[in-house]
């Protein structure tokens, strides 16, 4: 899933849980400004780690303030930084 | 009005399966949280929870108490609450002194039957196959307080209270007002747990606030709560009943107080909290001088500790960073409806020893959270001051539910 694709699945789920408009949810609204509390952010991370099965660590999950911080975790998250190794023989 | 004292105590706990056993580990500090270890539900060798501990009832064994007809009509949940209420009644000798009628049973429970059901309805799901004909039975909340009416043969008023992590407070509480009342001579009272499943523990991860490391109430890094089970009751009666027969009275419950916070089904409001123990204080017409001690409700979350601090600082004023303060939760656990109950055994007992039990998962000051601005009982267990004879018990439940106990030192 290309980046453009990702940031819109992303902005479908947040507006989609809060009952907002697409246009409302942009890369630079945080969670207080779409008034979303510390339940909506568990409930979002959730549905956000089903759509691209991942999984995202309680670390980052509180370090999340903004909608581009929720696209930005998840572009990461899906690409690994380091390939698996092969299983040694 | 009625004074109300205690006469029978009982438990089946993650620290102790009677109470002098509950009681030396609440004074020596030792813990019942443990690893998980592998569930039998789980898959692939992998449980898929995110944290490693909880805090079980190690070898219990049904066959030591029951016959095989109860344990085939009961979860453990209700055997939990029939073998803590067995204890408390014989204590008290509660059924050769009160007529069964004028006896009732007010029971917290707040999770049911919740193995029986989980264990149904994946073989309803997954395999399509029959469901057993006693689910229903076996996962009402109100199946403990029934089994343990049976068990008794108390025919009084039966009724079991479900208000999350505030059951068992609340039924505590609506007992004492029915004592206190004389609408009933007597109660059993407390609360009862078994909510360890697979599902519940993988429900309690994904709303992340369970420790990944180990419960540390009030401690600067602390990281949320760990799960637990069990029970606690106790035998109510009015303190002139207790005296003619010559009980042993284990203390005295003086005020009660209950509060709603109407705002979030799972972000406390430090306002609500406040509200529960100015009301539990009125109602014991004991002023805040008089409080010596305070069993927090102490999940070791970082909301519930922060709005628990800031509701006591707001019900006592300058005396709220005076007032010495613990949460025993980094022992028994967090056993939801029970554990209002575990934590009113266990300031009942501090009551009665005059020796306050410590704040379980820290033991110096360097590792209490300073913002709190509390003083946390550490280390090691602290005598309490006789001039303040009171000690509250807490219990702040999500859905905003309050319910706080005040308890007074019974000195004969």
């Amino acid at each position: 899933m290309e980046e453009p694709e990702v940031e819109r699945r992303c902005i479908e789920i947040i507006a989609r849980s809060k009952l907002l408009p697409l246009e409302a949810v942009t890369r630079d609204k945080t969670f207080d400004e779409l008034s979303m509390d510390s339940l909506d952010k568990i409930n979002i991370s959730f549905e956000v780690e089903e759509v691209f099965a991942i999984t995202i660590p309680d670390e980052s999950l509180s370090s999340l303030r903004t909608v581009g911080d929720v696209i930005d975790g998840v572009l990461r998250l899906r690409q690994p930084s380091h390939p698996e190794p092969l299983p040694a023989p | 009005m009625k004074r109300v004292v205690i006469t029978g105590l009982g438990c089946l706990t993650p620290i102790g399966a009677t109470v002098p056993e509950f009681r030396d580990s609440l004074f020596e500090g030792r813990t019942g949280i443990g690893p998980i270890g592998l569930l039998p539900e789980a898959i692939d060798g992998s449980n898929g929870i995110r944290f490693s501990q909880m805090a079980a009832i190690a070898d219990f064994d049904p066959d030591q108490h029951f016959s095989s007809g109860v344990i085939t009509a009961t979860n453990p949940t209700a055997q939990y609450a029939i073998v803590a209420a067995r204890q408390a009644a014989k204590q008290a000798n509660l059924m050769s002194h009160h007529a069964s009628e004028d006896i009732a049973i007010i029971l917290g429970c707040s999770t049911g039957g919740r193995s029986s059901e989980e264990v149904e309805t994946a073989k309803l799901y997954y395999r399509n196959a029959r469901v057993h004909p006693l689910t229903v039975t076996r996962t009402m909340a109100s199946a403990g307080a029934s089994h343990v009416s049976i068990d008794l043969g108390i025919t009084g008023p039966v009724l079991a209270i479900t208000t999350a992590c505030a059951s068992a407070t609340h039924a505590i509480g609506l007992a004492f007002q029915m004592v206190r009342s004389g609408a009933v001579t007597a109660a059993i009272t407390g609360g009862h747990e078994a909510p360890l499943t697979f599902g519940f523990l993988r429900a309690w991860d994904s709303i992340r606030v369970v420790s990944p490391t180990s419960c540390r109430p009030f401690a600067k890094d602390r990281d949320g709560m760990t799960l637990g089970e069990g029970a606690a009751m106790f035998v109510l009666e009015t303190l002139d009943s207790a005296l003619a027969r010559n009980a042993q009275i284990f203390g005295e419950i003086v005020g009660f107080g209950m509060s709603a916070d109407a705002t979030h089904i799972t972000q406390p409001q430090s306002a609500g909290a406040a509200r529960a123990m100015r009301k539990a204080l009125a109602d014991a017409n004991a002023f805040p001088e008089e409080v010596g001690y305070i069993n927090a409700h102490g999940t070791g979350t970082q909301a519930n500790d922060q709005v628990e601090a800031a509701a006591i600082h707001e019900t006592f004023g300058p005396l709220g960073s005076t007032i010495p303060v613990s949460s025993t939760k980094g022992l028994h656990g967090h056993s939801m409806g029970a554990t209002g109950a575990v934590e009113a055994l266990a300031t009942i007992l501090a009551l009665k020893e005059q020796d306050l039990p410590a704040n379980a998962g820290i033991t110096s000051a360097e590792q209490v959270d300073p913002t709190l601005n509390l003083d946390i009982i550490l280390g090691e267990p602290r005598v309490a001051d006789s001039d303040k004879p009171i000690a509250l018990s807490n219990s702040l439940a999500f859905g905003g539910l309050n319910a706080v106990l005040a308890f007074r030192h019974y000195i004969p």
